[in-house]
């Protein structure tokens, strides 16, 4: 099971967090602290997997982002690779070669994108393409939302006018 | 209109806090923005409350506290609106956790829209409950979940499987209504689906057994699965690097792993697919590693046939000698798995294994470290070892460490004879010193003394290595102590073992090594002590460079350390005015008692490997058992006194003995002292005394509690009183080989006139006239006993006290558990004193192996009215609970 998704740019900021085992906010910051210390510092021929308080965090970087995940001693490690690489390719295709800025401004996407492909720490959906449908039946759903208000409030400014 | 306020967008707001250059300025404007927030938030604005909850969470992730922003999650997920309730769950997600009350609230949204029309409001629902839902949501919503892994909808489905996975994790008692559903999710053709269903299996295999033996009957079905989609022609939707959806190959080979575990007959019906698996799965590309990966673990997993285990330890031995860091970290970690499986298989790969110790990769190197250790044994520990020393030469810093640590319990673990074991732990020290923990080269010193043959050996080698590494302090302080007990065994060369070099040393090159460890700039007290120690032990073996060893050590008689001063100035008086008793005195030690200290290491919790082969040579010399007031031949058992601490040996030494043999034993003879006879044991590690480490807080136990007992005694002796009174603080953290106690200082006034050991003769007489007849004596009483624990008192009073009496507590585990941290607690009625010594460990071993023991001072100031009462609780942690028994004891002995 994987128990939490952290996204860390180089520069140690964190651009998103994502925890499916309980962990206090005190723990969180910690850990991030603890793990973003240890991660930034690998050098770039090392394995992508760092030994940590029993679990095992299973990191990629694409570009100035650590994609990172944490699992149990006796998952998958390589498979946890293809699911970020998986993540990453969504987001990619999604927003049309994703950098990090994106992911800055539009962080609630992100996290959208990341509900449709893991829920409970485990993997939901193995084709990009079912991924990419359903976050675009949702969004196109906030769009139609968004007009019909506008176009209420509009009806309604100008019948005050 | 104010920049900040609610009306900004949150892209404004992201970009204002990117443009802040100092931490205090995006501290300005995250506090602008919250105030805004907070504002709109009292207000109860509804227009912006997404807006506002998106820049929060934003604030979130900056790591600002935003838990006012909780409720507006609520109120968002309770809207009617897809776009609100997509931010609302978003939120609730993110800032909240399983944790918080406030979780409570949303269950019935949540109830509501797992019944919506909308599937996708059905889906954020789930989601949002797969997440983040605690137990009691579990119960609550399970019913609605069930209901939704078979809805029309494979989006709803799939999700609903992930969150059923986590139902059951909150709650396994629900895992039996799950296991109709998840079977039928077995049979879908959708991937998604597909794959959550294998894992809703999985998650109920590991809940269940029940459910486990029913999904079993699924096993075919998961083998022509696994069988179709391997041959299945190109998906370009599902295709990784030419291979056809490996996440749910990999999960298929996950399920059959643990529906293959321990069933012969399932297992038996996935062999050939598993062959199939790893024979045609491409290992060019990661994603076909990661299968073959799983399968190897899977065949490993299950009773699989001889063969497919072999091809599996083939696969294994291919990604080792991989050039991806990656693959070669999986492979040592699976094999580490398959040790226990086929060991001959994996030694076969065990240069390839070393190789990977000098990786550059830590989490490498860490793990192929781990597997060597577990594929030693007698047969390949030499040339192992020889590898891993080398190693240590040029290892990092950092890792040295844990190599050192590895290489010391390999060694002692399967060391073939004492010599080997010797040569190897000095060239350790040799070489990372500074990383071997104390009870390692403790070890050594016991292995050492109970080598005779190789004393000579032993300390020729360590005077040859100091030279060239006298920076690791451990090798100093071995070889200091060395010098000390074996000096003239380095300077007349006796025992040359075979292909020995022989060497001069002159009594003096002797004294420089011990002076220079002395005087090194980076020793520490211990060193530093211990090196006084062994220059006392010179003098007395090199009677010529006596007058030379005073000159160092009175060099120290002004020393800050208050432990060395002491040391430098009572040696001084021993070197300068009891020549006669000297030599006594300073009599090399003992054997130390392997056995004896194997079971403390043993028992301190330290998981370091035991003595095994060399206990065996534990000789008869260690006379613990002499009974009371008997003379001893040999002086040099006045170590008998550290004994008192043994734990299997209720303490024989009374204190008329352990004076008579500090004094070589020659004096008279005392009648049996009652009042020492429970002399506290404690946790004092004999070793420690042994070597004289007088700095060891631990160490403080048991010899003032010996003392005190003495003085108790002894009212009447007043010069005898103040003489050791200014003492007692000196003993407790002296050594035990000088007796400081008992040679008066210079200053100390009543005494002044007395010479040489006259005052101590006064001691001994006012010893054995102030030791009466036997107290009364009580019987022993089983104070407590339960299914787990039982505890024994055993009373002794003092004559002159009758209201103090002595409880001495034995505990032992009566469970098959070991218990740690183990703590006993004691409440008395209020005109009872009770004072509890420190316990003699906090670790009970399992099954009545041992014991811990514990002193109890209890003062009755209503003897004779009323009787002793106490309600005792007892704190452990067994398997990794915490546990308390409570009990009152009432049965004490009357007259107490």
């Amino acid at each position: 099971m994987i128990h939490f998704v952290l996204l860390i740019s180089r520069q140690g900021k964190i651009r998103l967090t994502k925890w499916y085992s309980p962990y206090s906010q005190k723990e969180r910051s910690k850990v991030i602290r603890e793990l973003s210390g240890v991660i930034l510092s690998r050098g770039p021929k090392l394995c992508n997997f760092v030994e940590w308080r029993g679990h095992k965090v299973v990191y990629k970087r694409y570009a100035s982002l650590y994609f990172c995940m944490c699992i149990d001693q006796d998952d998958n490690e390589l498979e946890v690779l293809e699911i970020i690489h998986h993540f990453v390719e969504i987001l990619d295709r999604y927003f049309g070669s994703v950098c990090e800025l994106d992911l800055i401004f539009n962080f609630h996407k992100a996290y959208f994108i990341l509900d449709e492909i893991l829920i409970a720490g485990e993997l939901q959906e193995s084709s990009k393409k079912t991924v990419a449908r359903l976050i675009a039946a949702q969004d196109s759903l906030v769009e139609t939302a968004k007009e019909e208000a506008s176009s209420i409030s509009n009806i309604i400014s100008q019948a005050t006018k | 209109m104010n920049p900040f306020s609610s009306g900004t967008r949150l892209r404004d707001m992201i970009r204002a806090i990117r443009a802040c250059k100092t931490a205090a300025e995006e501290r300005a404007v995250v506090r602008k923005e919250c105030a805004a927030i907070r504002a709109a938030v009292s207000e109860n604005d509804q227009d912006y409350r997404h807006r506002n909850l998106a820049k929060l969470m934003f604030i979130h992730m900056l790591g600002y506290p935003t838990h006012f922003g909780q409720m507006e999650c609520l109120k968002l997920i309770a809207s009617s609106g897809f776009p609100e309730k997509r931010i609302g769950y978003l939120g609730l997600m993110l800032l909240l956790d399983e944790r918080q009350e406030v979780l409570m609230l949303v269950t019935n949204s949540l109830k509501q829209d797992l019944n919506h029309s909308n599937q996708y409001i059905v889906g954020l629902a789930l989601c949002a409950l797969g997440n983040i839902c605690s137990a009691e949501m579990a119960r609550d919503l399970a019913p609605e979940v069930e209901r939704l892994l078979q809805s029309r909808d494979q989006n709803i489905r799939k999700k609903a499987a992930l969150c059923s996975i986590r139902i059951i994790r909150k709650v396994p008692d629900l895992a039996e209504n799950f296991m109709g559903p998840a079977t039928a999710l077995l049979k879908e053709k959708h991937h998604g689906v597909l794959i959550t269903g294998i894992q809703l299996c999985h998650e109920l295999c590991k809940a269940s057994s029940e459910a486990l033996d029913y999904i079993r009957k699924y096993t075919e079905g998961l083998v022509r699965v696994l069988k179709d989609v391997m041959s299945s022609p190109y998906a370009p939707e599902y295709d990784i690097a030419g291979i056809t959806d490996p996440f749910l190959q990999i999960r298929l080979l996950k399920l059959l792993r643990v529906l293959g575990h321990g069933d012969p007959d399932s297992s038996d019906s996935m062999n050939d697919i598993l062959a199939q698996v790893a024979a045609k799965t491409e290992s060019n590309k990661n994603a076909g590693n990661a299968i073959l990966y799983e399968c190897v673990a899977t065949i490993m997993g299950i009773e699989a046939t001889t063969g497919l285990r072999v091809l599996a330890i083939n696969i294994l031995g291919r990604f080792l000698s991989n050039r991806d860091n990656n693959i070669r970290y999986v492979a040592l970690n699976m094999l580490m798995k398959a040790v226990s499986v086929d060991t001959q298989a994996v030694q076969r790969h065990r240069t390839t294994i070393l190789e990977c110790v000098k990786d550059s990769d830590a989490s490498i190197r860490k793990r192929a470290l781990e597997l060597v250790f577990l594929l030693v044994n007698e047969n390949n520990v030499k040339p192992l070892t020889k590898e891993l020393i080398e190693y240590l030469e040029v290892s990092d810093p950092e890792f040295k460490g844990d190599l050192t640590d590895k290489i010391c319990s390999i060694v002692e673990k399967f060391s073939p004879d004492k010599l080997w074991f010797t040569d190897q732990m000095l060239k350790v020290l040799s070489e990372a010193g500074n990383y071997v923990k104390d009870e390692v080269w403790h070890a050594l010193i016991v292995v050492i003394s109970n080598a005779p043959e190789l004393h000579g050996y032993t300390v020729r080698s360590l005077y040859r290595v100091i030279q060239s590494s006298g920076e690791q302090e451990t090798l100093v302080r071995v070889a200091v102590w060395c010098i000390g007990e074996y000096g003239d065994l380095l300077v007349n060369g006796t025992g040359i073992l075979e292909g020995e070099e022989p060497m001069t040393v002159t009594e003096s090159d002797a004294i420089d090594v011990v002076e220079s460890a002395l005087k090194s700039h980076t020793a520490d007290v211990t060193t530093r002590a211990m090196s006084l120690i062994a220059l006392l032990k010179l003098s007395s073996r090199f009677p010529h460079c006596s007058q030379r060893i005073r000159e160092i050590v009175i060099q120290q008689k002004g020393n800050l350390i208050l432990e060395l001063q002491q040391r430098s100035i009572e040696f001084n008086s021993i070197i300068q005015k009891h020549e006669n008793i000297k030599s006594a005195l300073v009599e090399r030690m003992p054997v130390l008692d392997e056995a004896t200290y194997t079971v403390k290491r043993a028992g301190s919790a330290q998981p370091g490997a035991p003595l095994e082969k060399t206990s065996k040579s534990t000789g008869p010399a260690t006379g613990l058992n002499l009974p009371n007031g008997v003379v001893k031949s040999a002086p040099a058992d006045l170590i008998d006194l550290l004994d008192l601490s043994s734990d299997d040996v209720p303490a024989p030494a009374s204190t008329g003995d352990f004076l008579n043999d500090l004094l070589g034993g020659g004096l008279t003879t005392n009648p049996s002292v009652s009042g020492a006879d429970q002399a506290p044991t404690s946790g004092t590690d004999i070793l420690m005394d042994l070597l004289s480490i007088g700095t060891t807080p631990q160490n403080n136990h048991s010899m003032p509690n010996v003392m005190s007992t003495t003085l108790d005694n002894l009212p009447s002796v007043s010069p005898l009183d103040s003489l050791s009174l200014t003492s007692p603080p000196a003993l407790s953290t002296q050594t035990s080989e000088v007796p400081p106690a008992t040679f008066p200082k210079d200053t100390s006034g009543p005494t002044k006139s007395l010479s040489g050991l006259a005052p101590v003769v006064d001691l001994l007489d006012g010893l054995s006239s102030t030791m009466p007849a036997q107290s009364p004596t009580y019987p022993s009483i089983v104070a407590f006993q339960s299914n787990n624990l039982k505890i024994m008192f055993s009373f002794s009073k003092l004559p002159e006290k009758p209201q103090v009496t002595q409880i001495e507590a034995t505990f032992t585990n009566l469970s098959p558990n070991v218990y740690t941290d183990f703590i006993f607690k004691a409440a008395v009625p209020k005109f009872i004193q009770l004072h509890l010594d420190p316990a003699s460990s906090n670790v009970l071993p399992a099954g009545g192996n041992g014991s811990i023991r514990q002193t109890l001072t209890v003062t009755n100031s209503q003897l004779g009215q009323k009787a002793l009462a106490m309600r005792i609780r007892l704190d452990y942690i067994v398997n990794n609970q915490a546990v308390q028994e409570q009990g009152q004891i009432n049965n004490f002995p009357s007259g107490l």
